[in-house]
């Protein structure tokens, strides 16, 4: 492995935070550093999950949230507990590796120590090195694959398909990828992952006659162990996502139907039985409540990188609740003991992925290479420099939102601007050039249009209100996962702890109070109705073009709400 | 996926098919206009529907279960559900409190049917949607409430 001196030096600051004293001998250094994933083989039944990389090929930065607020009974429980917070929970300590893997603290200086995360080329290489003392290990992916990168996009998903196959992904299930049709979807399913990758989704149904669309599981046998896969699919893809995209499909929690295809596989012989979901955490703890027969489950959707299962209790016993983050940040690896039919036991790691410690599978990079050779010119470009942190992650606003909302204002010359509270998006170091690809790290969708609404005050309460809800509803089911609407433009106060209809106070433009009854000039982008179908140029191109004007980004002004009832909340810092 | 079934849909224009369940007895001629309670579909709060259909004060009932989604895949078409194992049901009703006039739906059955309905309502806001079921005379109630939002920003 040929290293620079950076490189070096992170793979020495690794070991050093392993435990031992940085030692001028690079063989020593590097054997700490792989202590990292000597993960001792367990059990007889192992799964390795991956979820929501959002189409990251290729490693990055991304940091985790400092806002992740949880009230009522979610309330300091994970996965709303952030820094400090979070540490102290899992029993880790401030300045290792594992507070930079897991915590946005100080993220800066220890992004700059330990490098970039992820990448499917040393992922690759991970999964390869826990398959090869766990055999029969299936590989999982929760989902929001396709999707995330100019490539994703261009390639209409083969990217990232291709990109799987290779990596050896067993069984997956769906959010973003409905975004690229129905037909599409299927397409994939019956062609490029026929006798290699199951999509299962118990919870998709056709809306007519409501018919299975995916199977809701799949059985493998691991070692002699029946193991049933259920899939849960993203429950509120046709609202949060454009309903055109996906007319024929119906979605939904349905809690009832789940119970049924648990006991349907637990009838055909599973010994052990998990779901693969798309829900978010919330969703999924309050799911382990209510149905019965399910071991674990393993959860994405809303990005949380949890170092340790929630074992829930039921009726039927157990089940544990795991969420893997992220842009292709971790590999959750957990191991089951199943004897005479029964778990005995069981271990779970999420293991963050440290390109610098995890040479890059040689097959996997070669494919991601010519995947890219297309774009590469245009994925380069350099828009401008930015001088401080960018990044998207937390409730109410990111830096890199900021700038897409800034963008919006001056392009479209207007007043007020929204940006969706999309969880994903890579983070930029300061010093960093941003390029294109960037830009559409945080923007590439198949709905990017941009538009000028004409809103009343009134008008622009109640879609603060609606969106405030799907993030704060006390009841997890009526959540849907993602953040808060990035506000631009707008001074305003955020209750969360409010009924809807009261979250929303102090709305106020350039001092003064909005008032119901006027008309208020509104850009945005990425419009879920048919009517918004090509509305106004892509985001990435107003970005874009904002960026080219400015040529530096200077650290960001973020416009964050006024909170009430969040003092002393874990989940803030 | 039962694509026979798709296509005998399909390909029937709805009168025809009427016309096939008609001539095979399941459907009479008449049926659907029988016990159409006019001032109970006109009424607008959910007290005056209640009281047009001489259900002032129902019980509320866990024999009732009320079934749809959480939060509607789209307004113009919420698919909503009764069921009840309460005895000899004669009438279920769906209403959804916040609509311009509450009653959606309400199914006459005769004697010897499952209590147990499916159907698609409109709704233009979030609500709390009541199954009010007659029962050996009594009337019952469940309820859940259906949220309608304006969508997007998710994940």
């Amino acid at each position: 492995m040929s290293m620079n001196r950076r490189e070096f030096l992170q793979v020495m600051a690794v070991a050093a935070a392993g435990g031992m004293s940085l030692h001028s001998d690079f063989a020593l250094a590097e054997k700490g550093a792989a202590k990292l994933y000597d993960l001792p083989k367990f059990g007889n039944v192992s799964l390795l999950h991956i979820t929501d990389c959002h189409a990251q090929l290729l490693p990055i930065y991304f940091r985790e949230p400092n806002v992740n607020l949880g009230f009522g009974e979610q309330f300091g429980k994970v996965p709303h507990l952030v820094g400090d917070n979070l540490l102290k929970h899992f029993g880790f300590k401030p300045n290792t590796i594992e507070a930079h893997a897991y915590t946005y603290l100080n993220f800066e200086k220890a992004a700059e120590t330990y490098g970039k995360v992820g990448g499917f080329a040393h992922l690759a290489t991970l999964v390869k090195r826990m398959k090869a003392n766990r055999p029969g290990a299936l590989l999982l992916d929760g989902g929001d694959t396709w999707q995330g990168s100019g490539t994703a996009l261009w390639s209409n998903a083969q990217d990232m398909v291709d990109a799987c196959k290779a990596l050896g992904v067993n069984v997956m299930t769906l959010h973003w990828e409905s975004t690229y049709g129905e037909a599409r979807v299927k397409e994939i399913e019956e062609k490029d992952f026929a006798g290699q990758i199951d999509i299962v989704a118990q919870n998709v149904k056709t809306a007519d006659f409501g018919d299975a669309v995916f199977k809701p599981f799949v059985m493998k046998k691991m070692n002699g162990v029946p193991v049933a896969i259920i899939g849960q699919a993203f429950p509120y893809t046709p609202i949060a996502n454009p309903r055109w995209q996906t007319p024929n499909w119906s979605f939904g929690i349905q809690e009832d139907n789940m119970q049924k295809t648990v006991d349907e596989a637990r009838a055909a012989g599973a010994q052990v039985v998990v779901v693969l979901s798309h829900n978010g955490m919330d969703v999924d703890l309050k799911m382990a409540s209510r149905v019965k027969g399910i071991d674990a489950i393993l959860g994405g959707h809303t990005h949380d990188g949890m170092p340790a299962p929630v074992a829930v209790k039921n009726a039927g016993g157990q089940t544990l609740v795991t969420n893997a983050g992220s842009n292709g940040k971790y590999l959750g690896v957990l191991d089951f003991e199943v004897k005479n039919g029964k778990i005995a036991g069981y271990r779970y790691k999420l293991l963050p992925v440290f390109a610098n410690l995890l040479p890059a599978d040689k097959e996997m990079q070669a494919l991601i290479d010519k995947a890219r050779a297309p774009y590469l010119a245009k994925l380069n470009e350099k828009l401008a420099v930015t001088e401080g942190l960018l990044y998207r992650r937390g409730n109410f606003n990111g830096t890199f939102d900021q700038v897409i909302l800034d963008a919006l204002m001056k392009v479209k010359d207007a007043e007020i601007a929204f940006s969706p509270g999309f969880r994903w998006g890579t983070s930029l170091l300061p010093g960093q050039p941003i390029l294109m690809e960037h830009v559409l790290d945080q923007t590439a969708i198949t709905y990017p249009w941009t538009t000028v609404t004409n809103m009343s005050g009134e008008m622009i309460k109640t879609v603060l209100e609606d969106v405030c809800d799907n993030l704060f509803n006390p009841d997890p089911y009526y959540q849907q996962g993602g953040d808060m609407v990035r506000v631009g433009g707008l001074q305003w106060t955020c209750d969360p702890t409010a009924k809807m209809g009261g979250r929303i106070q102090n709305m106020m433009l350039k001092g003064k109070p909005i008032d119901p009854a006027k008309t208020y000039k509104v850009a945005g982008w990425a419009p879920v109705s048919e009517e918004g179908k090509n509305a106004g140029a892509p985001i990435w191109e107003v970005v874009a073009e904002y960026l080219r004007d400015i040529k530096t980004v200077k650290p960001v002004n973020l416009n964050l709400p006024t909170l009430k009832g969040a003092a002393n909340n874990p989940g803030m810092a | 996926m039962n694509n026979q079934r798709r296509n005998v849909l399909k390909t029937g224009s709805g009168a025809a098919l009427m016309g096939i369940l008609a001539a095979a007895g399941i459907i009479k001629p008449g049926m659907a206009l029988a016990d159409w309670n006019k001032a109970a579909f006109d009424a607008k709060s959910m007290a005056d529907t209640l009281k047009a259909l001489g259900a002032a004060s129902p019980a509320d009932s866990k024999d009732v279960q009320v079934t749809g989604p959480d939060i509607a895949e789209n307004g113009a078409v919420v698919p909503v559900g009764v069921s009840s194992t309460l005895p000899n049901v004669t009438m279920v009703a769906i209403l959804i409190e916040k609509n311009p006039n509450a009653l959606a739906a309400s199914f006459v059955l005769p004697e010897g049917t499952e209590a147990n309905v499916q159907t698609r309502v409109k709704m233009g806001q979030t609500s709390n949607v009541y199954a009010l079921v007659k029962s050996d005379g009594k009337f019952f109630m469940a309820t859940k409430e259906i949220k309608v939002t304006l969508g997007g920003c998710g994940g």
